[in-house]
């Protein structure tokens, strides 16, 4: 295999498979593979959270609660992802502590550019999460909720109990969509120079610019499959999801 | 004030409630004494169920006073549970949760909101299925059963509460004919039991047959009442006439 891959870098120059036989380039390419996948992974979970607790938040009693939760979603909604993670961490990131290494000179920041990347997108995706949540919220008719207050759940147990599982059914295609695009939009974090699998490949082509093509189809290739699997876990979740004579 | 079981359950002192500019009730009295069970019939838009909203509060009122059990229900600082626990409420369309079983949608208040033990809750909620004859149905959700069998669901998961009083509004009007008789079996069997009923309805050979006291209510206030043996024979008002003579 190895071998297959040396002998096509050396009879089509554009077509150096690098990763595949030079153990160094292979480490980066599962390098940056490892970090998509973890930086995917935590702002798919921080976005949920977001959109949930930010569609709570929406039936607040409070204007100013809601009027909150409606700035931020204008804000982050109606700005670019790209926009955002350079403010976060060139902004922000000059007022955040900082702590000194052992070695008694060093200072790291406390929050690194992965830790803005994942602050960052979850916020991104979070603001259209929860105007997802909150279509889903409105669809669970008002009579369902009433009947839950009779029975004394307060607005919270409603909530949790009745509201969100009926509502995670009915907006669940729409969550769908929004992580997938997250999924796609964590190669922004190259900006701020997280080592995430779209740095490392520009990294192997400027080094190797015979790379260029193959790891560029790499690329395609590993999105393609990342969010294949994302899909495949949402579609089976839905299905196991699904109410016996309930909608269609 | 405490209150003693010779005082009336509930009671009703010149309720005024509007929707907007809209007066739907205009000064409604009435008393409730335990064990009884009450009919209140009238032409659509007549204030019926507003009235029995507004014992259980999910509707607010403008005026006047609503007790149960002593406890006036619309001071701002009513402890609501406390409130929702003495009384069960039963809706026209059933409004069960459609996520949960037959035997779940029964459990889940006393499991949630009184935090019982889990076995004794579902003993309870088996027994009350069966009271309600829906034996073999527990595993069934709301969208598998019929009209009248959600009703009887609902009628259950009311029930799992253990409810002073319950409220009935109009919970025969979705269903088809031959489905009614079974759920107004069940409200009778309870009333039997001396279960204290208010009921909306449109059914008056059953407001005949199970009521200890019937009243008509008319444009927001109510016309005349009585024990049913004189009530429908012995109206008086031209307004209860006409609408008796449409329905019976």
């Amino acid at each position: 295999m190895e071998d297959f891959f040396r002998e096509l870098a050396a009879d089509a120059p554009r077509w150096n498979f690098i990763w595949m036989y030079d153990d160094r380039q292979q480490g980066k390419v599962l390098a940056g593979l490892w970090m998509t996948i973890k930086l995917s992974v935590l702002c798919l979970i921080f976005s949920v959270l977001i959109g949930l607790v930010g569609a709570w938040m929406q039936g607040a009693r409070s204007a100013i609660v809601r009027a909150i939760v409606q700035g931020y979603i204008q804000f982050f909604r109606n700005t670019p992802p790209l926009v955002q993670l350079l403010f976060f961490y060139f902004a922000l990131g000059q007022f955040t502590p900082v702590v000194t290494g052992e070695d008694g000179w060093t200072v790291e920041p406390i929050i690194s550019n992965v830790g803005w990347a994942v602050i960052s997108l979850s916020f991104f995706a979070g603001a259209f999460n929860v105007e997802i949540f909150r279509a889903g919220i409105e669809a669970v008719p008002e009579s369902t909720v009433e009947a839950s207050e009779s029975l004394g759940f307060s607005r919270l147990q409603t909530y949790i109990y009745v509201v969100l599982p009926l509502a995670f059914r009915v907006c669940l295609p729409a969550l769908n969509n929004n992580l997938v695009n997250l999924v796609k939009t964590t190669t922004q974090a190259y900006a701020i120079a997280v080592p995430e699998l779209l740095y490392h490949s520009v990294s192997i082509w400027n080094d190797y610019p015979s790379a260029q093509y193959p790891t560029m189809l790499m690329l395609f290739f590993a999105y393609i499959i990342l969010v294949a699997i994302l899909v495949f876990g949402m579609s089976r979740w839905e299905r196991s999801m699904k109410i016996p004579g309930y909608g269609t | 004030m405490t209150w003693t079981s010779d005082q009336p359950i509930i009671s009703l002192k010149e309720v005024h409630k509007s929707f907007g500019d809209l007066e739907v009730l205009k000064g409604v009295s009435l008393d409730v004494m335990k064990g009884e069970v009450i009919c209140i019939i009238g032409p659509s838009g007549s204030g019926k169920s507003t009235l029995i909203r507004c014992i259980n509060a999910l509707n607010d009122i403008q005026g006047g006073s609503i007790t149960v059990e002593g406890q006036e229900v619309h001071d701002p600082d009513l402890d609501k549970l406390e409130l929702r626990k003495k009384v069960g409420m039963v809706f026209q369309q059933y409004n069960l949760f459609p996520h949960k079983t037959a035997l779940e949608n029964v459990m889940m208040a006393p499991l949630k909101v009184l935090r019982q033990n889990k076995a004794e809750v579902e003993a309870r909620a088996r027994a009350l299925l069966k009271k309600v004859r829906l034996e073999g149905k527990e595993g069934s959700y709301p969208g598998e059963l019929s009209g009248g069998q959600q009703q009887r669901v609902a009628i259950a998961r009311s029930l799992a509460m253990n409810p002073d009083v319950m409220l009935f509004d109009e919970v025969t009007a979705a269903l088809d004919p031959e489905t009614v008789k079974e759920v107004l079996v069940t409200i009778k069997d309870l009333a039997a039991e001396g279960m204290t009923c208010i009921l909306v309805t449109h059914e008056m050979g059953f407001a005949r047959e199970v009521a200890d006291h019937i009243y008509f209510t008319d444009r927001g206030v109510i016309v005349e009442h009585g024990p049913p043996a004189t009530f429908f024979s012995e109206a008086s008002d031209p307004r209860t006439q006409e609408f008796l003579s449409q329905i019976l």
